[in-house]
This record gives structure tokens, sequence and C-alpha cells, in this order.
């Protein structure tokens, strides 16, 4: 009986590996692709991506991609404005967006359904259809500058972060995870003659390590990932972001395979980094808070 | 403390009207206790009075001041809740403290009220833990302490003892009538239990479909309800209800009876019972004396006897095919299937209108 039971759980704890490494394999074999033909001299890389050899460190290795790429592009500047544009955003980001949120959640107003409804219907327009009408308005606005007032935003960080700051999908995930949390909670701050600032920052947001995390990987992917924006609205070497970098490489007859796996493994660190971060943050706040 | 008082105070969803015009008065001191069946506007009323929700019509004053638009924490009312309500992220004594650091009370004054808060719940060995490594019972003292460390004109608890196992539930019963003893604080408690409203109560305020069915002394209620409702509700095994004719009616006195009671003359003080109605009898099992000899106003036989240990329930099917339960003392013995006549005192039984039957089934 006992060893049934036992050989069941087995098997299916076998499974259930299986089924993950599989899946690993899967998303790691194209980071193992880059990071191998980082190290590859361009000609060796396309004959090796015809054979398993693609996957492997071999032949001739070497870290010249590496000096090459840093060479042909700023990448250390493209990499400190990605940071810099996404860092920002994402921290504004979860600050306005769990403050919405909240404002939907807790606090009774009217025609609080219908905006909520509306501020949904905005999750459905492509960003691509509003890009036009965006560029242009972003080349109108006013701004308070060093020389004083002056107009356009093209060609500054500010238009890299500020329209990229609230957004419907995690004014969403917070308001989705806001509801599930008790409340009582909340009703007992309020007989505890608690504020809603306090309430917030005392009590909701302790509460909601994992939304944070999770709002705050999307956003991070989606802002280190923008390319056509900044694109139009950037010009300027000195602000450009790595994804727009990356036509340094590309922008060629001659497309250097090599110097491109050298430029997109160098770019990748900041994320595994923030990836990683994240985690011990995310089971951290599972661990002590017991809200899943 | 303080005085609560409400005036025809009304609540409506929508168009769903939950609280219908309710009037109570909660002297200063006192333990009022709402009871009444699932959905009778027992936590609506209460998160009324607490502000948290907002009051469609009528007034309520808290120490003779009108708070219908006060904000929750203006009111000088402490609540503790079922499901306790308290932070999971913090410390039990940073859960306690919590109305004290919000107000910016010293770092002194926080300590010895927690510490003077954790004495008289027993739970300064608890203090640093966090909630997730307490019991329940545990937790629902933190929430009380949470509650009374303010100093709260009014505390308000919303079936507080719900969610604990039943010897943990007395067990907290008695702290908080302790608690009520030692604070003298007014204090008003939601709970469907009747054994806590019969047993922490000053005055009983019984609910029904958003209405007051009675206010009273456990012991009004209990011998004098007003109505069927009340009648029924207070007391276990509950009131047993006869339907009978009215014989005669001659002012306060009247004579009923049935196939099964032999005519019998009761008061019914300030009723309009007239000879020809139809009415309900009812009679407590305890006042109920069944004896062997098949003497007695009533005639039946046994049909199932329970033990529970301090007194017997026994199920007795009358002649005229209803059905009767009679509580008697654990040392007597009835069997099954014998035939019994049942005696009691006509003083304790209480008569009221058929109508009210029909009121009932909704
Ligand atoms: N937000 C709401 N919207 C609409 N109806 C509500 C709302 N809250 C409560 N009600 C209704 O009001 C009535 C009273 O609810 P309430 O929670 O006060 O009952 P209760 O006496 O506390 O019951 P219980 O013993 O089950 O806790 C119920 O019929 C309920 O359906
Ligand atoms: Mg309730």
């Amino acid at each position: 009986m006992a060893t049934v039971t036992s050989d069941n759980r087995g098997l299916r704890l076998w499974t259930r590996y299986a089924v993950l490494i599989l899946v690993a394999v899967i998303f790691v074999f194209p980071l193992l692709f880059m990071v191998m033909s980082s190290f590859k001299p361009s000609t060796q890389l396309l004959l090796d991506s015809k054979s398993l050899r693609a996957f492997l460190p071999v032949g001739d290795l070497s870290l010249q991609n590496y000096t090459d790429a840093f060479i042909r592009a700023p990448i250390g500047v493209f990499v400190f404005n990605s940071v810099l544009v996404t860092g920002v955003t994402v921290v504004l980001c979860l600050f306005v967006c769990s403050l919405a949120a909240f404002a939907f959640v807790f606090i009774d107003w009217s025609g609080k359904a219908v905006i909520f409804s509306v501020l949904l219907a905005t999750l459905i327009i492509p960003y691509e259809t509003i890009f036009i009408p965006l560029l242009l308005m972003a080349s109108q606005l006013p701004w308070i500058g060093a020389d004083g007032f002056e107009l356009g935003w093209l060609n500054t960080y500010r238009v890299q972060i500020v329209p990229f700051i609230a957004d419907a999908l995690s004014i969403f995930l917070f308001v989705q995870f806001f509801k599930d949390l008790p409340k009582e909670l909340i009703e007992a701050c309020r007989v505890e003659g608690a504020s809603w600032w306090t309430i917030y920052r005392k009590v909701v947001m302790p509460l909601s390590g994992p939304v944070i995390a999770t709002a705050a990987i999307l956003k991070f992917l989606f802002m280190y990932n923008q390319f056509l924006w900044p694109l139009m609205v950037v010009q300027e070497e000195s602000i450009r972001p790595v994804m727009v970098g990356l036509g340094y490489f590309t922008d060629q007859l001659n497309v250097p395979w090599g110097e491109v796996m050298a430029y997109l493994t160098i770019i990748t660190v900041p994320v595994l980094a923030f990836y990683l971060a994240l985690q011990r943050v995310f089971i951290a706040s599972v661990a002590s808070t017991g809200v899943k | 403390m303080a005085t609560v008082r409400l005036r025809d105070v009304r609540k409506s969803y929508g168009s769903v009207e939950v609280i219908k015009g309710v009037d109570i008065d909660i002297e200063d001191g006192e333990f009022v206790v709402f009871v009444g069946p699932s959905g009778c506007g027992k936590s609506t009323l209460l998160r009324m009075i607490a502000g948290l929700e907002d009051i469609s019509d009528g007034t309520l004053e808290i120490d003779g001041q009108v708070v219908n638009d006060l904000e929750p924490k203006q009111r000088g009312i402490a609540m503790v809740f079922q499901t306790y309500a308290i932070f999971p992220h913090m410390t039990v004594r940073e859960n306690v403290a919590f109305g004290l650091t919000i107000a910016g009370a010293s770092k002194e004054e926080k300590e010895r009220k927690v510490a003077e808060a954790a004495r008289v719940l027993q739970m300064e060995h608890l203090l640093d833990r966090r909630p997730s490594q307490l019991s329940g019972g545990q937790r629902q003292r933190v929430a009380i302490g949470r509650a009374i460390v303010r100093d709260p004109k009014v505390f308000l608890f919303d079936e507080p003892l719900s969610n604990l196992d039943a010897a943990l539930r007395m067990n907290m019963r008695m702290e908080i009538g302790k608690l009520h003893q030692d604070l003298k604080a007014s204090m008003i408690y939601v709970t469907h239990d009747q054994v806590e409203a019969m047993t922490l109560a000053d005055k009983i305020v019984v609910l029904k479909g958003g209405k007051v069915m009675q206010v009273g002394t456990p012991m009004e209620l209990y011998h004098n309800p007003a109505n069927l409702f009340v009648a029924g509700f207070l007391g276990a095994p509950s009131m047993n209800f006869l339907q009978v004719d009215v014989k005669e009616a001659a002012g306060d006195r009247v004579v009923v009876g049935n196939g099964a009671l032999d005519p019998l003359q009761i008061s019914a003080e300030g009723s309009s019972f007239r000879a020809g109605d139809r009415a309900i009898l009812g009679v407590r099992p305890q006042y109920l004396d069944p004896s062997e000899d098949a003497a007695g106003m009533l005639h039946g036989q046994v049909e199932l006897t329970e033990r529970l240990g301090s007194e017997t329930v026994v199920d007795i099917g009358l002649r005229d095919g209803s059905s009767i339960i009679a509580a008697i003392s654990e040392d007597r013995v009835l069997k099954a299937g014998s035939n019994i006549g049942l005696t009691f005192d006509a003083t304790k039984a209480h008569l009221f209108p058929h109508e009210e039957i029909r009121e009932e089934a909704h």
C-alpha cells in the first residue's frame, strides 16, 4: 500500500520534473545560442548554426566580438540610458498605478465605475495606432527648462518616461490584488483613525509584495524593450536606449553577427539582475505576510 | 463611556431598504447585544454606528452629539471584527499599538498602554509574535487589545467569537464579560448566538428583517416575549407553539383549547382575542411537566428521548397529531411509547394572535 503510493508520487514528481526541464530547455536554448555565439567569429558562428555546435563553446573562442562591439557603439551610454529610463518609469508606475488602484478599490466616489471601464477600454487600443498623435503632442508639450519656458519634449529623457508611467494594465493588476485583501483590514484602519495615505503606506502596500513584483517585472520588460517610440522621439545618441542601439549593428550590408550576439548578451545582464532581485523580494514578502 | 441613541435610523441599498426605522437607546456603560437571524441587518446597523456605512435616514447620536456625518475615527468608537482584521505584517505589539501610533502617541505611552492591555488579556508572552503564529483565540485577543488601548467611548463587536471553536468561545465569552465589568464602557455586541446574548447582555435588541422586534433585559425577553418571533428565537430548546382555539374571551382572561388541550384559562394582557379566534399558545419545554399517570392538560405519547446530561429532552406526539418538546431533569426516565399527560403552569404560557404565524413566514 505504502509503496504503491510512494511509487505513484515518485512517478508524478518525475513527470513534473521532465516537463519542467523540457520547458526550461526550450527557453534556455536561444539564450545559450546567443551567449555561445558571442564568443565566436562571425564566419564560424554561421557555420555552427547548422548543427548542435551552435549551443556549445567550441572552436575559435575569444572576446573579440565584445571589443569590436564597444568600438562600434557607445554601449555603456545605451545601457545607462535604458536602465535609467526603465528604472525611473517602473518606480513611478508602481507608485502612480497603485495609488490609482487604491482609489478605485477602497474609496467611494461618484463616476468610479464609468472611469474604470473607460480605463480598461484603453487596453484594447493598440499602442501603434496612437503613435502619430502622441508624437505630435510630444513635439508641442511645454516644459520649464534651464532657459525658462520651452516647447517640445523631443530628444529628452522625460519623453521616454512620462507617457509610460500610468497604464491600464498595471492599474488593473493592482485593482485585482487589492480587491482580494480582506476589506475588514481597511475598515479596521479607518476605525483606528488612519488616513487614506497611512492606510496606503502602512497597510496596503506592505501587504502587496506579490503584485508589486508582478507589475514591476511586466513594466520593466515593456520599458526595456521599447524600440519604436524612442526611435521616433530621440535622435540624439547620448540619450538613446539599448534597443535603438541595436540598429548600429544591424543597419549594415554585412551584419556582424558575432558583435550582435555580444551586444545582446551585454544588454541581457540588467534584465537578469532585475529578475533575481525581484524574486528575492517576492519570496520574502509572501513568507512574511502570508498573503499570496 | 457614552450613550448611543438611534432615532428612526434607516438604510437602503439602492431601492432595497434593509434597516427599516430603528430606535434604540443605549445607556452609559451598558452592554447591549443585537441578535437576530442571518441577514436581519445586525452587522449593517453596527457598521452604521461605526461610520463604515452611510446612514440613509434618521439620526445617530453618540454622547449627545449627532454623528451621522462624522468619519469613523471622529466617533470615538473601537470595533472588533469577526475575522479579527489584525495586520499580518505587524507584530502583536505593533498591531495593538496601531491606533496609538496613528494618533502620534509617545513611545512611553504606547508601551504602557500595550503592556496594560496585554496584562488584561493575558497575552504578554505573545507581544513579539506575528499573527500567523497565533491561534484563533489569540488573534481575537489581539483585536480586542487593539480596541481597548485607545479608551474608546463605545466598543463595537461584530460576531467576534463565531470563528472560534465551542470551548474557546465560552472562554472568550467570559473574558469579554469580565472586560466589560473592568472597563465599564458602553459595548454593542452583535451575535446570532442566543447563549452569548443571554449571558452577556444588560439589554438585548432582537432584530428581524431590519426592524426591532423587542428590546429588554435577557430575562424580560425570556419571560415576556412581545411576539411569536422573540418567543421562538430565545431559549433552547425553543418554545413550543400549539395552535389553539379561543373558546371564551373576557378582557384579559381568555380560555383556549384544542383537540389535545383541555380548556385552559390564561391571562393575555392588552390583547383583543375574541371567542372563535384562532391563537398560538407558547409554552417553554422547561415548564412542561410530563407524568405517566395520564392526568394533565395535554395528552400524548413519548416518541423519543434525548439525554443531554444536564437535562433530558422528550419528543411527545400529541393526540391531535402535532408534537411538542419537554425538557425534564436528567434523573427522570420516560420510556418511548408510553402514554403520558402533561401539566404546566398557565401563568408561564403565552398567547399570541394567529396572524403572527403568517408574519413569521416572511
Ligand atoms: N453592500 C450591500 N448591498 C446590498 N445589500 C446588502 C449589502 N450589505 C448587506 N446587504 C443586505 O442587507 C441585509 C442585512 O445584512 P447584514 O450583513 O447586516 O446581516 P446580518 O444580520 O449581519 O447577518 P449575518 O448574521 O449573516 O451576519 C442582508 O439582506 C444583505 O443582503
Ligand atoms: Mg453579520
